[in-house]
C-alpha cells in the first residue's frame, strides 16, 4: 500500500497548480467568464501545451498514457481554482467513452484534436424524464440505408452549446428504461437538425439542452456496438464521477482555506472571531469532512478505472455520497463562518459553494447513489 | 499512488486470519459475537496464545518481544483480530504503560515489568483522570511527597477501567504543588496489593462494571518505581496519549458489527418482509458504512506516512480518527436498536446470563443490545472527550 505520488506525478501536480496559482485567480476568472464562451480559450491552449489534454489517452493514440491518479491530481488543481474550460465534458467525458469504445478510426480522427485543443467535444447522455438514469433514453436513431436518424431531446449536456462534436446516445432498440438497445453516435454539433439552447449553469459554467430533428448521420458515426452502450455509458459515467469527486476535494481545500483565513483575521469584540470556540470547532468539523472526502476519493479513484463493474459501482457511489454529504457541511459551514460578506457575488467562497453543490448533482446526487450503493448490498458483506 | 495491499500484505493477512481462526477458543469468540464482556480468564487465555505464537505485542521494539512488523501490517494483524472476533490485547498494558516504560524507563524497570506486560501477568489499569481532572487533566490533585525512599501518595483516580482486575496501576501524581500545572506532575507505578488502596466499583448506565474509582490513602511507593524523572510525567502522559493511534478507530469493531446488524436483520421481519431487505434501512446502514470506508482510507493513509515522518510528528488525519471513529461505533449500536427492535427492553444483568437457569427473554441475542448501545456513548468521552478533540485540532492544525 502506498499513498505517495510518483516523481513524475508530483511534476504534473507542480506545474498544473503552478499554472493555475499564477493566471487563474479569482478576479482572473471572473474576466473569462465575462468573455464571449464563458471561458478563457487561452488557458485551454495551455492546458493543451502543458499536455492535460491528451493526459488520459494512450500514447498509441496520440495520448500521454495517464491513470486514475493523473486525473485526480488535475480534477483537483481545476477545482481549487474553480476553472470554467471544457476540461470534464471533453477530455473526461466525450474522451472517455473514445477511450472505451472508439474504433482505430474514430479515435485516430478525434484525439488528436482534443489532445491539442482544436476539437472540443460533449456527451449527451441524459433525457430531460431521466433525472439520473443514463438508461433512460428515449431518443431513438433509426436504419436509414447505411447509416441512422435521430431524434430526440437530451438534457444537461454540459459544454453542449460551444462543443464542435457531439457524442449522443440514442435508442437503437427495445423499451425506454432498458440496458440494453442503447447506441452511441458521433454528431456534428452544427448538423441539421441539432438545435442546441445553450444557458449557462449555477456554478458559471455552460450547458445546453439539445433536440435532434431527423438527425442523418452515417454508419460510421456508431461508436461501439449497436444496441451494447450502457457498459460503456456506466464505465465513463464511473469514471467521471472519480474525477468530479477530485475535483470537490479541491473546492474543498481552498473553502477550508479561505474560511480559515477569514476566522484569523476578521475582528469582533475586540478580538478575532478564530478565538471561539463555537466557530472553532466547526472549522474542524470542515477540515474532518476535507480528510474524509480525500480518503474517499483516493479510494473511488484506484478503484474507478478497475473492470469488475459491480465492484466499481459500489467504490463510486461511495465516494459520491461521502462528497454529497461533505459538500452540504463544508458549504454551508464555510458560508456561514463568513458571515454577511459569504453571501456576495464579489467574495470567492460562494462561488466554491456553488460549484461543489452542482457536483453533488452532476452524474447522481447523494441520495441516488446512496441507494444504488444499498441495491449492491453495500461495502461490507460476507465476502470482503 | 497504489492502495490495494501488496502480495506481501495480502499473504500475511491469510496467515493471521487463518492463525485467529483456528487459535481462538470458540467459547470466547461466542461471547464477544453474542455482545457479553470478555472475562479476565478469557483475556489471560487468549493473550498467552498470542504470547505463544511471538505476537503479544508485535508494535513493541523487537528487544521487547515486537516483531518489526510495518504500520501496515500491525494495522492488518489488529484488524483481523477484531474481525474474527477476537478479544483486543489489554490497551493499558500494550499500549499505554508498556510503551512508556521501554521509552522513558531504565533498564530495572523494563527487564522487571515488559515481559510480565507481554504474558498479561501482571494486570495494569490506568490512574490519570480525578473527580475534579477530566477534560482539565493537568489540574489532577493526588500527591506524592518524598519520603526517604518511598513517595507518600494521597488522593483519589476515577474512571479506572478494570482495576477490580489490576495487578499494577500507572498514575499521575502531583509532586510539586507550586510548579505550573503541567510541570509538577510525575508518572509513578503502584502495586495495586499496596496497603491504603481501596478500589470501589462505579456502575454504568448499562448496568455493568468496569470503571471504577480508586483511593489512595497514605500509600507507600518505592521510589525506583519513578517512571523517568521527578516533574516530566506530563510529557511521558502525552507521548502515551499520541500512542494509541494505531487503532483508535477501531475500524475492525465497526466493521464486525455492520456484518452483525446485516446478518440479524435478515432474520428480522417487519410488516411481512425481512428488515434486510427494506429499503430505507438497507439505505442506512449504508451510509455509515460509507463514512466507515473513508475512515478506514484516512487510517491507512496516516500508517502509511507513519514511517517516513519524523519522530514526535503527527499526519494531521490522525487527528480525525478518535473523532470519526467513535460517532461511527455509535451509529453501529444505533443501528443495532433499530435491529432488535421491542424485544430491546427485557432488563437481564449480565452476571445472570453465564448462569442463569430461565429462559431467554425474546431472541437470546437480544439482551446486550441496548446496554451496548447505553455503554458505546462512552467512546466520544474517553481519551479525550470530542470536544477536546476538536480544540486540540483547531489548536495544533488550523493554528486557530
Amino acid at each position: 500500500m502506498d499513498f505517495d505520488l510518483s516523481e513524475e506525478q508530483g511534476m504534473l501536480k507542480d506545474s498544473v497548480e503552478r499554472l493555475l496559482k499564477d493566471q487563474y485567480g479569482f478576479e482572473a476568472r471572473g474576466k473569462y467568464r465575462a468573455g464571449e464562451t464563458g471561458f478563457s480559450e487561452k488557458m485551454w491552449n495551455q492546458y493543451a501545451e502543458l499536455g492535460l489534454l491528451a493526459l488520459p489517452f494512450a500514447e498509441e493514440d496520440g495520448g500521454i498514457g495517464g491513470g486514475a491518479t493523473e486525473t485526480m491530481i488535475v480534477m483537483e488543481a481545476f477545482g481549487k481554482a474553480l476553472i470554467l474550460e471544457p476540461y470534464f465534458a471533453s477530455v473526461i467525458l466525450a474522451g472517455g467513452v473514445l477511450r472505451h469504445a472508439g474504433n482505430a478510426g474514430q479515435k485516430s480522427a478525434l484525439i488528436p484534436g482534443i489532445a491539442d485543443g482544436s476539437l472540443r467535444m460533449a456527451l449527451a447522455c441524459a433525457e430531460p424524464q431521466g433525472r439520473y438514469d443514463l438508461f433512460d433514453v428515449e431518443t431513438s436513431a433509426k436504419k436509414d440505408g447505411d447509416g441512422w436518424v435521430i431524434d430526440g431531446k437530451k438534457a444537461l449536456v454540459l459544454h453542449g452549446d460551444s462543443a464542435g462534436k457531439l457524442i449522443v446516445s440514442a435508442r437503437t432498440s427495445g423499451g425506454s428504461r432498458d440496458e440494453d438497445g442503447i447506441s452511441l453516435f458521433l454528431v456534428d454539433g452544427n448538423a441539421e437538425g441539432v438545435l442546441r439552447h445553450g444557458y449557462p449553469t449555477q456554478d458559471g459554467l455552460r450547458a445546453a439542452e439539445i433536440t435532434l430533428q431527423s438527425v442523418k448521420v452515417g454508419a460510421e458515426a456508431l461508436i461501439g456496438s449497436e444496441g451494447g452502450a450502457w457498459p460503456v455509458i456506466s464505465r465513463v459515467a464511473d469514471e467521471a464521477v472519480a474525477a468530479l469527486c477530485a475535483e470537490a476535494v479541491g473546492c474543498f481545500e481552498k473553502m477550508h482555506e479561505l474560511t480559515l483565513e477569514y476566522l484569523k483575521t476578521r475582528s469582533q469584540f475586540g478580538t478575532t472571531i478564530g478565538s471561539f470556540q463555537a466557530l472553532q470547532h466547526r472549522a474542524v468539523d470542515m477540515f474532518v469532512e476535507l480528510e474524509q472526502s480525500r480518503s474517499m476519493t483516493m479510494y473511488a479513484s484506484m478503484l474507478a478505472t478497475g473492470d469488475d463493474p459491480v465492484e466499481r459501482a459500489r467504490a463510486v457511489s461511495a465516494a459520491k455520497v461521502q462528497i454529497g454529504e461533505s459538500a452540504k457541511i463544508i458549504g454551508r459551514e464555510a458560508i456561514q463562518l463568513h458571515g454577511g460578506v459569504g453571501m456576495t457575488m464579489e467574495y470567492a467562497i460562494g462561488h466554491y459553494f456553488k460549484r461543489t453543490t452542482m457536483i453533488d448533482i452532476l452524474f447522481g446526487d447523494a441520495n441516488h447513489h446512496l441507494k444504488r450503493l444499498a441495491q449492491m448490498d453495500g461495502l461490507i458483506r460476507e465476502d470482503a | 499512488m497504489d492502495l490495494r495491499f501488496t502480495e506481501d500484505e495480502l499473504a500475511f493477512r491469510d496467515e493471521v486470519r487463518t492463525f485467529f481462526r483456528e487459535a481462538l477458543p470458540a467459547s470466547i469468540r461466542e461471547n464477544i459475537v453474542a455482545g457479553r464482556h470478555t472475562t479476565k480468564e478469557e483475556l489471560v487465555t487468549w493473550t498467552r496464545i498470542l504470547h505463544d505464537k511471538g505476537w503479544a505485542v508485535p508494535h513493541w521494539p523487537v528487544e521487547h518481544g515486537g516483531t518489526g512488523w510495518s504500520p501496515i501490517k500491525q494495522y492488518i494483524y489488529l484488524e483481523e483480530m477484531s474481525q474474527t472476533p477476537a478479544p483486543a490485547p489489554l490497551a493499558f498494558g500494550v499500549n499505554m504503560v508498556g510503551p512508556v516504560i521501554y521509552t522513558f524507563g531504565n533498564e530495572a524497570q523494563k527487564s522487571r515489568f515488559l515481559p510480565r506486560i507481554a504474558t498479561l501477568e501482571d494486570w495494569w489499569c490506568q490512574g490519570f483522570s480525578e473527580p475534579g481532572s477530566g477534560s482539565d487533566l493537568a489540574s489532577l490533585k493526588t500527591r506524592a511527597v518524598r519520603d526517604g525512599d518511598e513517595y507518600v501518595v494521597n488522593g483519589q483516580k476515577t474512571w479506572t477501567t478494570l482495576a477490580q482486575y489490576a495487578d499494577w496501576i500507572f498514575c499521575l501524581v502531583r509532586t510539586d504543588p507550586d510548579a505550573r500545572k503541567q510541570s509538577g506532575i510525575s508518572f509513578l507505578l503502584i502495586d495495586m496489593k499496596t496497603p491504603g488502596i481501596t478500589v470501589r466499583p462505579i456502575q454504568t448506565i448499562d448496568g455493568g462494571h468496569e470503571v471504577n474509582e480508586v483511593f489512595f490513602d497514605d500509600v507507600r511507593v518505592p521510589v525506583e518505581n519513578l517512571v523517568g524523572e521527578e516533574n516530566k510525567g506530563w510529557n511521558y502522559a502525552k507521548f502515551l496519549l499520541g500512542n494509541e493511534r494505531v487503532n483508535i478507530a477501531r475500524v475492525g469493531v465497526s466493521k464486525e458489527r455492520i456484518r452483525r446488524i446485516k446478518e440479524l436483520a435478515a432474520h428480522q421481519r417487519v410488516g411481512g418482509e425481512r428488515m434486510i431487505d427494506q429499503p430505507e434501512f438497507r439505505e442506512k446502514v449504508a451510509a455509515v458504512e460509507v463514512r466507515l470506508k473513508a475512515l478506514e482510507m484516512t487510517q491507512l493513509r496516516v500508517l502509511a506516512g507513519e514511517a517516513k515522518r519524523e519522530k514526535g510528528t503527527q499526519d494531521p488525519a490522525s487527528s480525525i480518527l478518535k473523532i470519526k471513529g467513535s460517532e461511527i461505533q455509535q451509529a453501529t449500536t444505533e443501528l443495532l436498536m433499530d435491529v432488535v427492535g421491542p424485544y430491546a427492553m427485557p432488563y437481564i444483568p449480565e452476571d445472570d446470563i453465564d448462569g442463569r437457569n430461565e429462559p431467554s427473554i425474546g431472541p437470546d441475542w437480544a439482551s446486550t443490545i441496548a446496554p451496548a448501545y447505553f455503554n458505546t456513548r462512552k467512546v466520544s468521552i474517553y481519551g479525550g472527550s470530542n470536544e477536546i478533540q476538536k480544540n486540540i485540532i483547531a489548536k495544533a492544525i488550523l493554528g486557530l
